[in-house]
């Protein structure tokens, strides 16, 4: 009798804890997975876990998820003869337990779409049709674009897809700042600058056909992007938003205008929405995130306040601090995390190189709540730590740094570092 | 700082041992041009490594993954001294010189406004530190690779 009733009040004791959990879950999409100790060397928010899918799958980029929980990670390097690896959870535990290195050639983006798995190299866009959602034994590539070889610069390419059949792709520049002299102390910009015509913009293509060329079937959608490494479709109001790497090097190719500290925190990386049509600026203007607006680049006979030559240009609709890189960018429609981040922004931050002599900064994955549609300025660090403990003065002394984002079927993100390819899957624990 | 020691142990060596020894076979010449390190001139190109070249190829000589070739252990900074000498005076487009089966994709500004003193201590810097062990670059060299490159 004693050992009932103890049975008893165990049993309402335990419902009563589950009917708890309820209330303070805001869904119940919880995944049965246990967060690795420290979550894999990351810090995030309260009643978030992490676990490590795999803890160097090579070079990681850009990552893409599954429905049926299938990862493919994008390499710059070629690991085990591959430039795309797959990796695979057979127990459900959220460890990659297989993983099959496929594909000749290395780059950035990688996508699913259509039941094809998409992805770029510098110079083209393959895809490969997937067999009822599963990579086939005996694949085969077909090419949907080849653009112009690009041999320095910003070569790599990023794409997304909208819901009508099209494919936006980022052609960087290759120059810093568009200076007849490259990378020149006082050397002045070229005037108009030609890389506009082909590059440092967004042009938009057929997301089905084959074969297609930039200067055939490419129309340039948004123009004056110095690079972007992210891009996004936001399926909220149908419109494509993109992730700018700012220039570089104000104070040392134009010193008597800038101080190293401003050249530190200038100019903004910028989070961009972007519509047909579009014009963000470069290399003509800059944007200076303190006075909040574009100004001048010094290139152009810029002082760093007046903004003679930025008339007709578009603001950011967010800007961050200098040079941390933001190289990608994810819309999370989930129903697992919080009703916070539905249809917010994650940016994985890759971190800076060109702040020194001052420390290196921004190795984390920020993100950015939206309301009725609109960012919020007060953007947070969402996870942080991947560089490791001690300040970081070149990147290379980086534990670990974000690269790529995907949203899991259930709703988890994943992230994907570029230094050994660790890869993360962050989900929501129950309170 | 360990390495300057031994530079500069291995340099009163050379003093020590005179000059008579100046024309010796290639194999000698070899060893000299190596004992030319002096401290004097790996503590000029340090002071001209530190003002021009630390920004991008980083303090530890590490460079920047994918964009800023690293001058750990290279092989274009232990290689030939022409080639080097004309990366410096040229600069690069990007995206020429692999290391570690890399490439790196960023412009290198071409550096012809520093003196010839200047590119040959900052080379002579670079060629014995960052785990590299390369032979001193003279002015000298620097001059003639610059003047060639006029008349190209």
């Amino acid at each position: 009798m004693k050992n009932l009733s103890i049975l008893l009040l165990m049993l309402v004791a335990g419902i009563f804890a589950c009917s708890e959990n309820k209330q303070d879950t805001p869904v119940d999409n919880q995944p049965d997975l246990v967060a690795d100790s420290n979550n894999g060397d990351i810090q995030l928010p309260e009643n978030f876990g992490a676990v490590v899918v795999s803890d160097s799958v090579g070079r990681g980029r850009h990552i893409a998820v599954n429905e049926n929980g299938d990862m493919y990670v994008r390499l710059r390097r070629a690991k085990n003869d591959g430039g795309i690896v797959l990796l695979k959870d057979e127990n459900g535990d959220g460890k990659a337990d297989s993983d099959k290195y496929f594909v000749t050639s290395t780059g950035t983006d990688i996508r699913l779409y259509n039941g094809y798995l998409y992805y770029s190299h510098k110079d083209g866009i393959y895809r490969i049709k997937l067999e009822n959602g599963e990579l086939p034994e005996n694949w085969t590539e077909e090419t949907i674009a080849t653009f112009p070889t690009q041999e320095s610069g910003h070569v790599s390419k990023s794409f997304t897809f909208d819901n009508a059949g099209n494919m936006y792709v980022n052609f960087g520049s290759i120059s810093n700042a568009c200076q007849e002299e490259k990378r020149t102390k006082g050397s002045p910009g070229q005037d108009p600058c030609p890389e506009l015509e082909v590059r440092a913009g967004v042009w938009r293509f057929s997301a089905d056909k084959l074969n297609q060329t930039q200067e055939n079937d490419g129309y340039r959608y948004a123009t004056g992007i110095r690079n972007i490494v992210g891009l996004d479709w936001n399926d909220q109001d149908n419109t494509l938003y993109v992730t700018q790497h700012g220039r570089d090097q104000l104070s040392e190719l134009w010193p008597d205008s800038f101080t190293d500290e401003q050249r530190r925190d200038l100019p903004a990386e910028e989070f961009l929405r972007v519509n047909d049509g579009d014009d963000f600026g470069w290399p003509y203007c800059f944007y200076d995130q303190f006075q909040k607006k574009r100004v001048t680049a010094p290139e152009y006979g810029g002082d760093g306040q007046q903004s003679e030559r930025c008339e007709g240009t578009k603001d950011p609709l967010v800007a961050f601090p200098g040079h941390m890189a933001p190289n990608d960018l994810l819309f999370y429609t989930g129903d697992q995390f919080p009703d916070k981040y539905k249809n917010g922004a994650f940016i994985a931050f890759h971190g800076s190189w060109n702040r020194a002599p001052f420390d290196q900064a921004g190795f984390f994955v920020v993100f950015v709540p939206f309301n009725n549609g609109e960012p919020s300025q007060d953007w947070e660090v969402f996870a942080d730590g991947f560089a490791g403990p001690t300040p970081v003065k070149q990147p290379r002394d980086a534990v670990a740094r974000p690269c790529g984002l995907a949203q899991g079927p259930d709703g988890s993100l994943y992230v994907v570092d570029s230094q050994k390819g660790k890869v993360w899957r962050i989900f929501y624990k129950s309170a | 700082m360990r390495r300057l020691v031994f530079l500069s142990f291995a340099v009163s060596i050379f003093t020590a041992c005179g000059t008579a020894s100046s024309s010796k076979n290639e194999k000698e010449d070899e060893k000299l041009s190596v004992v030319e390190v002096s401290e004097a001139r790996i503590n000029a190109g340090k002071e001209v490594y530190q003002t021009y070249c630390f920004a991008c190829h980083m303090q530890d000589g590490g460079g920047v993954p994918n964009l800023n070739p690293p001058l750990i252990k290279s092989p274009w900074v232990n290689g030939d001294k022409e080639t080097l000498i004309k990366i410096v005076l040229n600069g690069s487009a990007g995206g020429q010189y692999e290391v570690d089966g890399e490439l790196f994709y960023s412009a290198m500004t071409p550096h012809n406004f520093l003196s010839d003193q200047q590119i040959a201590d900052v080379l002579t810097f670079v060629r014995n530190n960052f785990e590299n062990k390369a032979s001193a670059v003279t002015a000298e060299e620097v001059l003639k690779i610059r003047n060639a490159l006029k008349q190209e």
